[in-house]
Parts: structure tokens; sequence; C-alpha cells
């Protein structure tokens, strides 16, 4: 912070450097708050521009109707089975990268993370060549059990998982890095097995963070796109979820019901935000 | 009869080169003490399990744990700053142990209730930690280590998390349990007057290694160390023992009639310093000129530490301070008896 220079002067003397008095007050950054001005239109007009459009007098139809709440409700299955999966997986991938010293665990992390920057497209695109009927692991899926992936629901929530899960493990691995680890001492000079330490103290205590990042991965699986439409396609009643219909109503040229669908996330997402707002709209 | 602890120690963390044997009987309470850094917690950690041993090992009752898990040892541990689980009550954080090794729920609860009873806190089994005061949490605490039933109990500053005005009650209610429990026990402290209120026998930990132990009186009384004799109150001199004479590594000789021959060690306690405006007369047979560095008043009795031939600190009253006009920068003369100069071999 360049006002720390002219904070606490000690003595009048203190302020005085070769002779030159400074300024008590820094000069308002015009053109910094021009520019920031700017960002927060440029952020907020859109949602305006949803929320003014929204056919309000349609609204409640669009989204009773046997399309919409086919999406709503394969939307909740998938998000909740992707969040469901990153959990059982997440955690203990976190717990790993917190505590055990392996070699490689920067590229295993690298790996972990790696979903948050990729285009969604290409983790689509990788997860047909490894789920696919010739993938990797697809191959023998089917061949030996019978298992398809893509074009399934099931396919369509491995596919948010793979876009989601990061946001639970690094929120996970962060809490586990800052929780005490003397409870956890303690806890093993009583008795307790590892099981039993993390079950009754480690989760009790990183509860919270947990919490917040299964929240973040679930509103993330809700919005996914590019890889479940990539990888499971966009079949009514399979795969067709709220993203997705969202998309194919306005290429239809049905914007009414696309606005109407576009609004219950947005709608999530506040709420999401208004959950968190301690975790993340805090400065402290 | 086999010792409660038997422990070989050996480990390099940072700039701490810890090598110590230690040894504890049957239901004996033995104090660790000395300066930070000295490796008294890493000793405990290393005991308990919580922390890998480059060499050494560490026997309990007989049998060797060594290579035991640490919620195998049987090893109760009272933690610095108490660690009770901030999301359990206090019954509940008691009856942790016994149910981490297999008590079913209400006969953990029954147990945990007894214990609390027995440090004095029946009444606050289903307040938080965060609800109760540093004396009752660390009452909470030993409960919890005792619930398991230990073979040997390690503390580590029990008290040091306390204010002044709990500490000697604590202190006492901590003396009490102990003794009541009959449990073999480790105390880590850097306080003389817990070290000796709690324990049976002192161990001195400086920079990694045991410099002296023996019962509280011995210790005070033949401090080995520079710290040791700081931390009891007293100065010692070390020298040679020459003919009835004590010759400082300085130069300078005292006459100390019982000095043996050889590397010898003095105490001399404050109290028989005395200090002098005018060069004075009389039987002292030890007399030099000193001057002042710092005048330290603790109240009833001044410390005055005297630069000079002898390096010394003095104990006097308030009112010498005044009348001799005792400050930082002052030249006194400083006289001892030889007889009040307790002399040993290094």
């Amino acid at each position: 912070m360049s006002s720390d220079r002219y904070t606490a002067p000690k003595s009048p003397k203190a302020r005085t450097v070769s002779g030159v008095r400074r300024p008590r007050t820094t000069r308002t950054p015009v053109t910094a708050l021009v520019l920031a001005a700017v960002a927060a239109v440029l952020l907020a007009l859109p949602l305006v521009g949803l929320v003014q459009r929204a056919p309000w007098a349609d609204v409640w139809d669009d989204l009773t109707s046997h399309e919409a709440r086919t999406a709503l409700r394969l939307s909740l299955v998938c998000s909740l089975s992707a969040t469901a999966l990153s959990i059982v997986l997440g955690v203990p991938l976190a717990w790993v990268l917190a505590r055990v010293e392996f070699p490689g665990r920067r590229v295993v992390r690298a790996l972990a993370m790696l979903p948050m920057v990729l285009p969604p497209v290409v983790g689509g695109v990788a997860l047909l060549l490894a789920f696919g009927r010739r993938g990797l692991l697809g191959r023998p899926l089917a061949d030996w059990f019978g298992i398809h992936l893509p074009f399934t629901t099931a396919g369509a929530a491995l596919a948010e998982a793979f876009v989601a899960m990061p946001f639970l493990v690094i929120t996970a691995e962060a809490a586990f890095r800052a929780a005490d680890r003397r409870y956890e001492d303690a806890a093993r000079t009583l008795g307790a097995q590892p099981w039993t330490v993390f079950r009754r103290v480690t989760l009790p205590l990183t509860w919270p963070a947990l919490a917040a990042g299964a929240v973040l991965c679930w509103a993330r699986a809700l919005g996914e796109f590019g890889a479940t439409i990539t990888f499971a396609g966009n079949a009514p009643d399979r795969t067709q979820t709220i993203p997705l219909q969202v998309y194919l109503l306005l290429e239809s040229g049905r914007a009414g019901s696309a606005i109407a669908l576009s609004l219950v996330l947005l709608a999530v997402s506040v709420a999401v935000l208004a959950l968190l707002r301690d975790r993340w709209l805090s400065l402290s | 009869m086999t010792n409660a602890l038997h422990a070989e120690v050996a480990v390099r963390i940072g700039l701490l080169d810890l090598d110590v044997v230690l040894d504890v009987g049957p239901g004996e309470a033995v104090s660790v003490v000395g300066p930070n850094g000295a490796g008294k917690t890493t000793l405990l950690r290393a005991i308990a399990g919580l922390q890998p041993i480059d060499r050494g090992r560490v026997v309990v009752d007989g049998v060797d744990i060594t290579a035991t898990a640490i919620e195998r040892r049987r090893i109760g541990v009272v933690f610095q700053d108490h660690v009770l689980f901030p999301h359990l009550s206090a019954l509940d954080n008691v009856a942790f142990g016994p149910r981490s090794t297999g008590v079913r729920r209400g006969d953990a609860r029954r147990r945990a209730r007894e214990w609390l009873a027995r440090v004095g806190l029946d009444d606050h089994g289903d307040h938080r930690p965060d609800q109760l005061s540093g004396g009752q949490s660390q009452r909470v605490a030993l409960a919890r280590a005792l619930a398991t039933e230990p073979r040997l109990l390690l503390l580590d500053e029990p008290l040091a998390a306390l204010d002044a005005s709990t500490r000697t009650d604590t202190r006492r209610a901590l003396r009490r349990d102990l003794a009541a429990s009959g449990v073999a026990r480790v105390l880590v402290t850097h306080d003389p007057v817990d070290a000796a209120a709690l324990a049976d026998r002192i161990v001195v930990l400086e920079a990694g290694r045991v410099v002296q132990q023996g019962a509280p009186a011995d210790i005070a009384a033949r401090p080995r160390s520079r710290y040791v004799a700081d931390l009891v109150g007293v100065n010692l001199l070390r020298g040679t023992g020459q003919a009835g004479h004590l010759v400082l590594d300085g130069g300078a000789a005292l006459v100390v009639p019982d000095a043996d021959a050889g590397d010898v060690l003095a105490v001399v306690h404050p109290r028989s310093v005395s200090l002098f405006r005018e060069r004075p007369e009389g039987t002292p047979r030890n007399v030099w000129q000193g001057t002042i560095t710092s005048v330290d008043d603790e109240g009833d009795r001044v410390r005055v530490d005297v630069a000079g031939a002898v390096p010394i600190v003095a104990e006097v009253t308030p009112a010498a301070v005044r009348d001799l006009a005792l400050a930082p920068g002052a030249a006194v003369w400083v006289s001892v008896k030889a007889t009040e100069i307790a002399a040993y071999p290094a």
C-alpha cells in the first residue's frame, strides 16, 4: 500500500524528508475510479438486461412446462450426483495432498486443479477419449461390464464432476492445511485410530470449509455446459440439463423460455453467494 | 522394579541437536527444566511418539514401544494451551479417550463424569472449552489425559497459559491431583517454582543435553551452570581451588577456606553480598571494587548487578539503595564473608 509510507509519523520531523513536506493524504486516482466504474457496469449490465427483459407474465408457465420440469429435475439429479462423487473422491484427495508427502505431489495437485482452467469443451473431448466406446477405460468398461457412459445421465454427472471437483478439492485442501494439527495429535495420544481422528476431530473442525467447498462445487456442476454437451450430448430427459436447454431454446427462437430458465440459474447463483458471503465477500 | 520410563532419544531438527537419556521410576515425578529451545517439548513429543526420533528407544514399564503407534502407547499428554477439542463439551473431551479405545458411549461418559469430579469440575461437564477459565481448562485437560488410564503422563508447560492470579491455586490443585493419580510423570517447565512444587526430581536440559539432575534442594544448593544459578537466583563462580583460595577464570582470587584443589564451582547468595560507598574495614576477607550496571527493584528487595574483577549480584533493601544512592554507573565496594561462599568440585 502506497499510503503506508505516510502513516504513523513518529514526530513532525519524521514527516519531513530532505526538507520537503509530504502531502498528508494521497491524491484520489481519477483514472482508476473511472476504469473501476466501467468494470462494474460491464459486469452488472448483462444481469440487468436479463431481469429487465424477462417475460414475467409467462415465467411461471415456462418453468412448469413439461420440458422445463424435466430439465430442472435432471439438472438436480446430475449436479447432486456430481457433488456426491466429488465429496467421496475429492475430500480424500484433498486430505492426501494436504497431509501426505510423496514424490510428484505437485504434479498431482496441478492435475487436480487443471479442470478449473481447462476449456470445458476440451474436458468433454478428453472424457470421450477416456470413457468413450473406444476410450482408454471406456472399452474395458463396455466389454467387461456393459457400462456405457457417453450420452447417458451418468455420463452427464461424470462430466459435471470432472469440471466441478477442483472447486471442492482446492477448498478442502486449504482447510486441512489450516487445521490445527495439535488437536489431531491430542486425539492420537488419547488412543484414537487415524480414521477416528479424522471422523471425530478433523472433520468437525474443518466442516464449515468443506461445506462451502461442496456448495461451490455443486453450483459449478449445476451450470456446466461445455463438457456435458460434448461428452453426454443434448438428449431430452437423459442429458439435457438446464444450461443445455437454455441454449437449445435460444437457438430455436424461444428467448422468453430461455430467459425464464436462466433466471433460475441466476437465483441459485445469488443464493450461493449469499450463503458463502462470510467466506468470500468479507475482506478480513 | 522396572522403571516406568527409560528413554534414549536422539533427534536433530533445525538448530536443535537433542541427545538425552531419561529415566523415571514407578510413580516418580520428574520436572524437565531448561531455557527456550533446549529441546524440552521435543523430548516429550518424542516419548509420546509425535516426533520421530533418529536414534534411541522408548521403554515404558519394561516394554519397548519405540515402534508402537501413538494411539497404542498409552502415554497421556497434557499439552501446552491444553488443546481441548473446541467442538466438544468438557464431558465429551474427557470421554474422548475411553470412547476411542472402544468403551461404549454411556460407560465412557460415566467414567468422564467421575474424572471431572476428581478434578473438582463435576458441574462443568456441559461447558464448551471456550466457556472455561484457564485453570478449569487445565484441569479438564488433566482429567482427559488421566481418563485413558495412562502408564505414563507427560505435561508440557501445564501452567504457562495461566495468569498469575489463578496460577498458584491451579498449581496446588495440580499437585494434589497428580499425587492422587500416582502415575509416573514427566513435566516440562521453565518455571523453577513449578518444577520444584510438582516434582521429586529435576532434570536440567540445555542445548539438547542433560547438564544436571537431582532433588530440587540439591540443584538449588549446587547449580552446575549459569542457567541453573540464574534460575534459583544465586551467583555462580567458576575457577580453580588453590590453598584456601578460589582463583577465578578472570584472574581474581577470593578467600574460600573449603575450596578443594582443582576445578571448582562456588555459590554466593545475593543476600550475602554487601555493598559500601567507602572501602570497608572489618572481618570480611573478600573486598573488591566494582561499578553498578543495573538496579532492579523487586518490591521488598532490590537486586544490584555489579561489574568488576568478580561480577556479582547483590540483594539489598530499598532503604539501602536510597541511603547509598545506588544507581547504574556508581562505583561501590563489594564484600563477601569467606564462610558465605560454598565451593564444590566442578
